[in-house]
């Protein structure tokens, strides 16, 4: 449902020098944010084995649990095609599969802005309970904190996932090797693009609706195919871009991509043509890039095909033993540029 | 999407591309006006699909790039206060001024928009009576129309509230102003395609017969691009020196005639400082003394300004096309995107951006990749 | 320095202060100022940098820009089918 939205800033990019503060661009997903991760968090919380990704494995007496953890603040708290309470599960369900395993349940904690209308928090819970019933995980515990009107920007909202991962499974953004199939479920975009066309200052009208999803099920479907799968990346923040670059940085190896093989919907392009944006640096809440042994790809391709989330998935590039670390696409007219990531957020353009 | 789509084919591409090989006899100096041009040259990779006889120079045509510290300076003080909305074109945020720039005003408590129309600042001066609202209005003659619009707006509205920090530039005073230079290079222009439609081309001819150099306008698809370039070579190879238009879907002779007439009423042609490069006559606009109400810099007490520009930055060597991106001793050091020294490593279309971004020098490893055709 | 896009004209109406219109970029509706371009019609395709439509983008133009670049290395094709390159 869209509600009239009353935004009171823009959600930034990074800035330009180190800062003694934290900035919204140490949230956006890129480099930034990767940071502060690895500069502030992971030395005090114990070294270089301390938590790199919003996702672990537990091995818990020979069985090895997935836990998961995420956050979430999007602002307009509505927007085409969902809301945050469907961010918040379908997220984190989504970080759990992209490690091979198959969620259990969930715990959300809530912080609540005195002054929430309880008629728009109750369509949220009622969207998490939905999003999970159909995702066949319950919401097992919870907890809720109200602060001080005009701060948590109406509703901040954690999960937690759990999950089991099967025997036999190493799937990792470490395990891509050379040669690697990279194929996407599906078109790119559409999330990022439904959350600008509400966003004052740059809103527009658009048939362009989120594509937030649970993706587990396709995740099943892509296990049971036999392919050998190495690495699953669900490209939530910072897009496609982002997540190539995390596992080209984290295999030690190199990507090559190419742009026309890389499904936009007209709709997507056109928004970001008229921002002055790139596809591959926006949100996408619904799709999942997997790395996968060359001679399999085919078979993995067909098991997506017959699965509801992966009609359109299609080979996007491979991995290379050159350049490793640094994506490379193949442009539209034959040249070639380096897809990297951004320091922060994309920020619409006019030249 | 349609009209746009179609000059990005890959086979007509290559049909341009064996064209200027076969009509390349030897080294020529092309520079591309605009910013965005060289946007669409380093992202698409064709700098790199051109034959290596043919250098592209790029030129200053970076509106973001080229407004003066001072104002940049002027804007963060303005943001800065409690009482002021700022509003933007998101191009501007990152831009460093001598020791922050709009991004870190905003995360110090200032209200700092991205709009996407000065139309946008309007309204929010409508829906915020007891706020003052600025809009800082760059750009070159493309923009210029559109902002020019809001300050009328405002005037016809009544508007107390709304204010444009105004750093408008003018292209045809760069073209002057470079083939001027001792140290010039360039042999031939790709004028700004949607400069021209706002402007229409006869600015150019008196280019064309003083310096003796060809102009074609050209547009931002790549195959626009490589028109351009072509009628350029044809041009250079046989010693010719006329303008030309390899963009006429978009751009006539005249021009857009009631946006030259909305010009001529709200701004006045200034002297100009252009960051990097220095004062060149003649090369902007201010508003005319008719709107001086609306003039930002009058309404707000922001003139004890001290600027402090790095003196590693070689961004206006860059701009007037002296030195490549990748030859600035600091591109890639001291000078990244994540802590950039000057405007050219900011924006979007800056040519230390694109160089860095589209990865015409790889920081990590030293090399540049190995391109295959 | 000029992101202009190319999209058709769908709507025109006058806000009270000026003409104003309704553009589609494939899908994606705008408003835009059409202030500047007074004999753009809907069914029109304009050029629009920051909401403004600028220039009118002349279709049978556009047409006849893809047809030279079509044409082009035709001829050469024609005499040197074995595809050697000429200093013609």
């Amino acid at each position: 449902m869209t509600e009239p939205i009353d935004l009171s800033g823009w959600v930034c990019p990074a800035p330009l020098r180190d800062y003694s503060a934290i900035v919204l661009g140490h949230g956006a997903g890129g480099k930034l944010s990767a940071e502060l991760i690895k500069h502030l968090f992971v030395p005090a919380f114990g070294g270089p084995h301390g938590p790199l990704t919003d996702a672990a494995l537990l091995d818990v007496g020979g069985t090895r649990l997935a836990i998961s953890t995420d956050s979430f603040v999007v602002r307009p708290l509505f927007f085409p095609g969902g809301n945050i309470g469907e961010l918040a599960v379908n997220g984190t369900l989504n970080d759990i599969a992209m490690m091979g395993a198959q969620p259990l349940a969930l715990t959300a904690s809530f912080i609540l802005e005195e002054g929430m209308p309880l008629d728009q928090l109750g369509l949220i819970a009622e969207s998490m309970g939905r999003a999970a019933q159909q995702a066949g995980v319950t919401l097992i515990a919870g907890d809720t904190k109200v602060v001080d009107r005009g701060h948590g920007d109406g509703v901040y909202i954690t999960t937690t996932g759990f999950g089991l991962i099967p025997a036999g499974i190493t799937i990792g953004p470490d395990q891509a090797r050379q040669g690697d199939a990279i194929i996407l479920s599906g078109p790119i975009g559409l999330h990022g693009v439904a959350i600008l066309s509400v966003r004052e200052g740059i809103e527009f009208g658009a048939p362009v609706v989120s594509d937030t999803a649970a993706l587990h099920g396709l995740v099943s479907a892509m296990l049971a195919s036999g392919a050998r799968i190495h690495t699953l990346r669900d490209p939530t923040r910072g897009g496609v871009a982002a997540a190539l670059n995390e596992i080209a940085a984290d295999a030690g190896i190199g990507i090559e991509i190419v742009e026309r093989a890389i499904p936009v919907p007209p709709a997507v392009q056109a928004a970001c043509e008229l921002l002055g944006m790139d596809p591959l640096h926006i949100a996408n809440e619904g799709k999942l890039i997997a790395f996968v042994e060359q001679a399999d790809a085919d078979r993995l391709l067909a098991a997506m095909h017959a699965h509801p989330l992966g009609r359109e998935a299609t080979i996007i590039g491979y991995a290379t033993a050159d350049h490793p670390g640094v994506v490379v696409a193949r442009t539209a007219i034959g040249g070639m540029r380096v897809v990297d990531t951004l320091i922060g957020e994309q920020l619409p353009r006019i030249c | 999407m349609k009209y746009l789509d179609e000059f990005r084919d890959p086979e007509l591409a290559q049909r341009l591309l064996d064209q200027i090989r076969r009509l390349t006899t030897r080294h020529w100096s092309i520079m591309e006006v605009c910013g965005g041009q060289t946007h669409s040259i380093i992202r698409n990779g064709i700098d790199q699909l051109l034959p290596p006889e043919i250098e592209l120079i790029h030129g200053p045509g970076c509106p973001v790039c080229v407004t003066p510290l001072e104002i940049i300076d002027k804007a963060l003080a303005i943001a800065a206060r409690p009482d002021v909305i700022f509003c933007s074109f998101g191009d501007m945020l990152r831009v460093p001024g001598s020791h922050k720039d709009l991004f870190r005003v905003k995360s110090e408590g200032g209200d700092v928009r991205v709009v996407y129309s000065p139309l946008d600042a309007i309204k929010l001066a409508q829906q915020h009576p007891d706020r003052q609202v600025v809009f800082f209005g760059i750009g070159f003659e493309t923009t210029a129309p559109a902002n020019a619009m809001a300050v009328y707006q405002a005037a016809r509205l009544g508007l107390k509230n709304f204010s444009m920090l105004v750093s408008h530039v003018r292209v045809p005073p760069a073209i002057s102003a470079i083939m001027e230079s001792p140290t010039n290079r360039v042999q031939a222009f790709l004028a700004a395609g949607h400069v021209c439609s706002v402007m229409g081309t006869e600015e150019y001819q008196p280019l064309v017969a003083k310096y003796r150099v060809p102009i074609v306008v050209t547009g931002f698809e790549p195959l626009d691009i490589l028109e351009g370039i072509r009628r350029v070579v044809i041009q250079l190879e046989q010693g010719q020196a006329a303008l030309d238009n390899a963009y006429e879907r978009a751009v006539r002779p005249e021009g857009n005639v009631a946006a030259k007439q909305m010009l001529a009423e709200i701004f006045t042609v200034t002297d100009r400082a252009w960051r990097g490069i220095g004062v060149i006559p003649r090369s902007g606009w201010r508003l005319s003394d008719r709107y001086a109400e609306f003039d930002a810099e009058r309404r707000f007490n922001v003139s004890d300004i001290q600027t402090s520009e790095s003196p590693l930055c070689q961004s206006g060597e860059v701009l007037q096309g002296r030195i490549k991106p990748n030859q600035c001793p600091a591109f890639g050091k001291e000078c990244t995107p994540r802590t950039p020294l000057g405007a050219t490593m900011v924006s979007s279309e800056g040519a230390c951006a694109a160089y860095y971004q589209y990865g015409r020098f790889i920081p990590t490893s030293n090399v540049s990749i190995a391109w295959k055709q | 320095m000029c992101l202009g896009i190319p999209g058709r004209v769908i709507e025109i109406y006058d806000n009270g202060l000026t003409r104003m219109g309704k553009v589609d970029f494939n899908g994606i509706v705008k408003e835009v100022c059409l202030a500047y371009l007074p004999d753009l019609q809907v069914g029109d395709y304009t050029i629009v940098h920051v909401g403004f439509a600028i220039t009118r983008l002349d279709e049978e133009s556009a047409r006849e820009t893809l047809a030279l670049f079509q044409s082009l290395g035709v001829l050469e094709e024609e005499l040197n089918p074995d595809d050697s390159p000429r200093t013609t």
